[in-house]
């Protein structure tokens, strides 16, 4: 609510709440339904996909460092969206599909690239971390070409969408992200114990009855869509997917049922509160998301790394 | 009983046969142990045994139900397995830990009942872990640990429970504590096979004992048909002498300093 309040037009809690029931000041009415309400919906999609995503694969990799991103899904959405920059596409929602088939694209890539790494026909779920970021290295270095040989305001367009960015939010975007997120969040609450017994590792998972490459692959799968739709939605908003686990680890939750729902509101809030900064630290200027959420992970992150020494 | 009967797995790249030929069976109510150099094939069967290795040809049953015949689910509530390594990645409660093990009987979504918080609390009871319920996996020493994975197996109730090298590590305390715990679970009825290079172990505890040497059966029997020096001197390519353990009697090998020409 009070991120709804502040901005470069500050409106009292009273007409935020008169505005979001259709009452009051026409001008309060606008900014509230059509410019703050879906920019903080979509913020908070944002963060709760990214948590999910995050807890689910430091589960299933059992490496507290595993983070969405590095599945090679930011590399190959940001290809994706540049692409489309590019090609002189403006459709909002052509660059948000074109995105999302990138990041998607990315993730089968890398699947390609761990089945011809690993030893066995079945990949196991170290070697595709690795592909993963192979592919986003190779897509990254895609991205510097596309762009040395583009007109300024593509660069500065591409820029802007690869720091991350909840500034263009409207609500189809937000409706269309909501529901990749309760497509794969849900389906990664719903194989939640299956990630429990593949975090003791691959054999103890296979003597337990789970096919660990399987569910493995399902777990990486799932987290790199809902990695996609966030990256589609607002670009890189980056160590959102790293931290916020742990901060629910902090909280005492082992279990991955909660632990993932725990994490999806943490990130939620979390990326609210640093889109808040980033709109109103230095109106009328407009800060990065993806660099105030860098901005707070990095500390935290060096923190985490102290305790783990 | 778990039976392996003409089990060949083949890994790519390996000249020979990783197991070429196993046959023997891990009877109900027994302490069997599987021993052997480095390489001989001891762990390839328990892979084999929860399918993480394929068999070319042969069969492994558990009383007489081929395992590929088993979906890895109704598998693990037939036999549980301490697999050699498992590193866990973030801490949780003992307790949660041994819940773990009723995974194959609960699935995704079953929520636990009296039955399964009994057989939890059971595990912790026989593996003598109880008093380590509320702590955290990663404030265990060495000890406490292989006894809270011990626990996690048995808490799946099933009728056979398998171990690879699980007193790897272990001081002399902790490995009485561990061969003791797996003696006693076998006289329960349990089928117990037990992966291990503690040769003089086995000897004391285990009712038979089968020795593999590159893929094969080296030889197979009770501890004193087995521990005889000029097989075990063939088989490790050092030479041994087998003397009798002073206090219970046992066979006991003993390592000679410098290798003979064999």
């Amino acid at each position: 609510m009070a991120a709804i309040a502040i901005g470069a037009v500050d409106i009292s809690l009273a007409a935020v709440f008169a505005a979001l029931l259709g009452s009051g000041d026409a001008t309060a009415v606008a900014i509230v339904r059509d410019l703050r309400l879906p920019r903080v919906v979509l913020g908070a999609l944002v963060g709760a996909g990214l948590g999910a995503s995050g807890a689910a694969l430091q589960g299933a990799l059992r490496n507290p460092l595993a983070e969405p991103y590095l599945l090679g899904v930011s590399g190959g959405a940001a290809v994706g969206a540049v692409t489309a920059f590019a090609l002189g596409v403006t459709s909002d929602g052509a660059i948000t599909l074109a995105a999302f088939l990138g990041g998607i694209a990315a993730v089968f890539v890398a699947l390609a690239v761990a089945r011809v790494g690993g030893r066995s026909v079945r990949a196991d779920v170290r070697t595709l971390l690795i592909a993963g970021v192979i592919v986003g290295a190779f897509a990254n270095a895609a991205i510097m070409v596309a762009l040395a040989s583009s007109d300024p305001n593509t660069v500065r367009g591409a820029l802007w969408w690869m720091m991350g960015s909840a500034a263009d939010a409207n609500w189809p975007r937000a409706g269309w992200l909501a529901v990749s997120i309760l497509a794969a969040g849900g389906g990664l609450i719903y194989w939640a114990r299956e990630i429990d017994v593949l975090s003791l590792g691959e054999d103890t998972a296979a003597s337990l009855g789970v096919d660990a490459e399987r569910a493995g692959r399902r777990v990486f799968l799932l987290a790199a869509l809902l990695a996609a739709a966030t990256v589609a939605a607002a670009g890189l908003v980056g160590f959102v997917g790293l931290i916020v686990p742990h901060i629910a680890r902090r909280l005492g939750l082992r279990a991955h049922r909660p632990l993932i729902v725990a994490a999806a509101l943490i990130g939620a809030t979390l990326v609210v509160a640093a889109d808040l900064a980033a709109r109103t630290l230095a109106v009328p200027t407009e800060l990065p998301l993806g660099a105030i959420t860098a901005l707070l992970g990095v500390p935290f992150f060096l923190v985490q790394l102290r305790r783990a020494a | 009983m778990i039976a392996f009967s003409g089990v060949v797995v083949a890994y790519p790249g390996m000249g020979r046969n990783a197991v070429d030929g196993v046959s023997f069976a891990a009877p109900g109510g027994n302490l069997t142990a599987l021993a052997g150099p480095n390489g001989s094939g001891k762990s390839t069967l328990v892979r084999a045994l929860i399918r993480r290795a394929e068999l070319s040809t042969g069969r492994i049953t558990i009383a007489d139900d081929d395992v590929a015949s088993l979906s890895p689910g109704e598998l693990a509530t037939r036999v549980a397995v301490v697999p050699q390594r498992e590193e866990a990645a973030f801490p949780m409660r003992v307790r949660e830990y041994v819940g773990l093990g009723r995974y194959p009987h609960l699935g995704l979504w079953k929520a636990a009942s009296a039955s399964d918080e009994a057989a939890v609390a059971d595990a912790l009871i026989q593996a003598d872990v109880e008093p380590l319920a509320e702590r955290d996996t990663d404030a265990l020493s060495g000890g406490e640990w292989q006894r809270v994975r011990i626990a996690r197996a048995l808490a799946q109730k099933t009728e056979a429970l398998v171990l690879d090298e699980p007193t790897t590590f272990l001081d002399v305390a902790h490995e009485m504590a561990i061969f003791e715990l797996l003696h006693s679970l076998a006289r329960n009825g349990l089928a117990v096979l037990l992966v291990s290079h503690q040769l003089n172990l086995v000897a004391r505890f285990a009712d038979s004992i089968v020795l593999l040497h590159e893929g094969r059966v080296a030889i197979s029997g009770s501890p004193d048909e087995v521990m005889r020096a000029e097989r075990l001197e063939a088989i490790y390519g050092w030479p041994v002498v087998v003397s009798r353990d002073p206090a219970v009697g046992a066979p006991a090998l003993v390592p000679l300093r410098r290798p003979r020409t064999l």
